[in-house]
């Protein structure tokens, strides 16, 4: 796959060094192109790329508040309809805090309704903008600071909320998960999500060296070790049709990625294994 | 000029048939309801060429009407009560990102206790937010205020959002004869709304909503302030040139028999109609009293209010809505913002029937103020 | 002055930014060793590696993932 040149995210912007945010918004955009309207959450991307009177966007974008980008884009979405401008692409960048939590009735409305845009939740598994606290995406053992492991606890207890079957059971043409560390992958999936008539969904993991707790260098490996695990599935459901789209030829050791992030480092062995078979409960479902 | 037949809700829906939305995302909610419903009919029978949108809640009707007025197209929706409460944080982007949004409240209480009943305490407690308010007294003046709100809000020395607000129930569900302008006359008062600050366009990529330090917001906060101020200018002129197309003229304030008046009641909304009533007795007994109805509550219209009231000897303010500890709101803006003695009243919280009674219960008080806000028409314990 | 709804019409003004100050670490990419993978253009969280494999230091933070994520190890951190 050729590799679009030109970049719609200008650099100077305020991200961590080594972030995983700003790799997967460089990316779509390149797949979307200059005809295109991008709308975020509040959360740290709208913060680094936005500090006034500087903006790293150079396409048109618009952030009102934390749970409404989906609302949001409908507007802009049926704005542009309303003036003939059909062609024009409206993406939505939300955090996993801004889709799955607060964010979750206006995005279920949106797709509901039928929009025809492009939701991209990049998801760094917690509210990183505010220091890393647990989301409903936070996967089972994490410890964050709402969720620290202590004397008490192993930290998160719950497993990760599933929002690509959440918004797979919405009927929408076009739901997928993707990685930043599997590019080809991703960028192919936003092109989809671009062509289908209606409402695209794509979950994008997107690790985090502040708040997983890794060296800057790691990003894209720590992407890498959670999809050769089986930690997280690349696949994609178009017209209500299940694909995985990435098989590891050897599934790795979940404990090879969880033992590489601070925020699984004090997990016993027990909850090391639970998490295994969890895993691999739903990778010999889906074959992988 | 003929004259229909209508609720308030109706003439407020024909006037958002005239200024021709782009985008409508509107919420059902009682007693906004049949707002929603015939704004839906008129875009179903292509009556309003609009994108009409669906929404799941309050806060995504205004978050949608922002995100559309970004691209640059007028947008209208319409609230009551909690649904205005649930768009609370969004009502304060809209003015901040300076979008002439314009919103038909349907006035009601708010809840606990739930009441679906008449009181202003929903738009009141958004007095804060940096949107215009105008409390209008009938439908022909909904439907009026409406289409001026429109050319108020997208001057490009105002670009703040409207709320015009009906009393629900009591205007909303209730029928008078309404004047509705014709299609070619509201083209040539009201033109199309082409901004200059806010357009979401690949041609011309802008950001809006971004992320200020505070180098930055305290100016961007007073701006708003200074439109504000600016906006007393523009009402007065579109009020002027409506008056000059249309032949009803609307102002800050509308003074009742209150020129050569002892003693002076101030009200907003319907309830003006009553005292109106109360106050044509009164004079035939010969009292000298006489009504001040603020109209325009927001940009807060000092010196109309402070002239219209400073001769007279007892001044009476009716609110119907109630801030903690302090009493009503009208009643406090009007008190800090002049010098004058005035008496302080609540009453038909809740949807609490206002009876001429009541008026003239306040008109008695107002001759002998207490330090105190009175609750008018409250029950005696059991 | 702030603009009209602090709204920013110069697109990708965050360049006048320069983020090559928080460098500690500085990636060295030898075009010798370099096979034109583009591994380390497309992964760059700044965006500032191009097609030429020229580096712009004026924004690069010196994460190092350009280097990690070289398959021939084309690129070395030196410290600044």
């Amino acid at each position: 796959m050729e590799l679009p040149e030109k970049e719609f995210l200008a650099p100077g912007h305020r991200a961590c060094a080594g972030c995983g945010a700003t790799i997967g918004v460089r990316l779509a955009l390149k797949m979307l192109g200059e005809n295109t309207v991008a709308v975020s959450a509040t959360g740290c991307l709208e913060v680094i790329t936005t500090p006034y009177p500087e903006t790293a966007w150079e396409i048109p974008w618009m952030h009102v508040a934390f749970e409404n980008a989906a609302a949001v884009a409908s507007g802009v979405e049926s704005a542009l309809k309303a003036q003939g401008k059909t062609d024009t692409n409206v993406v939505v960048f939300g955090g996993d805090g801004g889709t799955a939590d607060i964010g979750l009735q206006a995005l279920s409305g949106a797709m509901e309704r039928g929009h025809n845009l492009i939701y991209i939740c990049y998801d760094n598994e917690a509210y990183m903008n505010t220091g890393i606290q647990r989301s409903g995406a936070t996967p089972y053992g994490a410890s964050t600071t709402t969720s620290p492991h202590g004397k008490e606890s192993f930290g998160e207890d719950k497993p990760k909320k599933n929002m690509p079957m959440i918004m797979a059971a919405h009927g929408i043409p076009y739901v997928a998960t993707a990685s930043i560390s599997y590019p080809e992958d991703f960028m192919k999936k936003v092109k989809k999500a671009a062509e289908v008539d209606g409402p695209a969904y794509i979950h994008l993991q997107q690790p985090c060296t502040t708040g997983w707790g890794y060296s800057p260098a790691k990003t894209i490996e720590l992407g890498r070790l959670a999809v050769e695990t089986g930690s997280w599935i690349l696949y994609e459901i178009e017209d209500g049709e299940f694909k995985v789209t990435y098989r590891p030829v050897q599934r790795k050791m979940v404990s090879e990625y969880l033992n590489a992030q601070k925020r699984f480092k004090h997990l016993s062995d027990l909850e090391k294994e639970k998490i295994q078979s969890h895993v691999d409960a739903i990778c010999v479902e889906l074959k992988i | 000029m003929v004259l229909k037949v209508m609720s308030s809700n109706q003439a407020i829906a024909e006037a958002v048939k005239l200024v021709k939305p782009k985008v409508i995302p509107v919420y059902p909610i009682t007693p906004q309801t049949t707002i929603s419903e015939y704004l839906a009919k008129y875009v179903a029978d292509g009556d309003i060429d609009a994108e009409y949108i669906r929404v799941e809640s309050e806060h995504s009707a205004i978050s949608a009407c922002l995100g559309a007025s970004g691209t640059g197209v007028r947008v209208f929706t319409a609230t009551s009560s909690q649904g205005l409460a649930l768009m609370h944080e969004i009502l304060f982007a809209a003015a901040g990102l300076r979008a002439p949004i314009v919103m038909a409240d349907a006035n009601r209480a708010l809840s606990a206790p739930l009441s679906i009943w008449n009181d202003q305490q929903d738009s009141i407690s958004e007095r804060d937010s940096g949107w215009m308010q105008i409390y209008a007294e009938n439908g022909q003046e909904a439907l009026d205020s409406v289409l001026m709100s429109y050319k108020i809000s997208e001057n490009k020395e105002v670009l703040l959002p409207t709320m015009v607000c009906v009393d629900g129930f009591i205007l909303t569900h209730t029928v008078d004869p309404v004047d509705v302008p014709e299609e070619e006359e509201v083209d040539k008062f009201l033109p199309d709304y082409n901004p200059e600050h806010a357009y979401l366009d690949p041609k011309r990529p802008m950001s809006i909503g971004t992320f200020t330090d505070p180098d930055y917001y305290m100016e961007a906060r007073h701006d708003m302030e200074v439109a504000m101020e600016k906006a007393k200018t523009v009402i007065s002129n579109v009020s002027q040139e409506f008056a000059d197309t249309f032949g009803r003229k609307y102002d800050f304030i509308e003074k009742y028999r209150s020129e050569d008046a002892d003693t002076i009641i101030i009200a907003m909304g319907s309830i003006c109609s009553t005292i109106k009533d109360v106050i044509d007795e009164l004079r035939e007994e010969g009292e000298k009293v006489g009504l001040v109805r603020v109209r325009v509550f927001r940009p807060f219209p000092v010196e109309e209010i402070y002239d219209a009231i400073k001769g007279a000897s007892n001044v009476g303010v009716i609110d119907k809505n109630f801030s903690f500890s302090i009493g009503g709101v009208l009643h406090n803006n009007i008190k800090s913002m002049m010098d004058v003695n005035a008496a302080g009243f609540i009453i038909g919280l809740g949807g609490r029937d206002i009876k001429p009674s009541h008026i003239k219960e306040v008109v008695e008080k107002t001759k002998n103020p207490s330090n105190k806000p009175l609750w008018i028409g409250l029950k005696e314990e059991q | 002055m702030v603009t009209i709804g602090a709204a920013v019409k110069e697109p990708g003004s965050t360049r006048k930014n320069k983020t090559g100050s928080w460098r500690t670490f500085k990636p060295i990419l030898e075009k010798e060793t370099c096979i034109d993978c583009e591994n380390c253009v497309m992964f760059c969280p700044e965006g500032c590696i191009d097609k030429n494999y020229d580096i712009d230091y004026d924004y690069c933070k010196g994460c190092g993932i350009c280097a990690e994520e070289c398959p021939v190890k084309a690129i070395k951190m030196e410290r600044e």
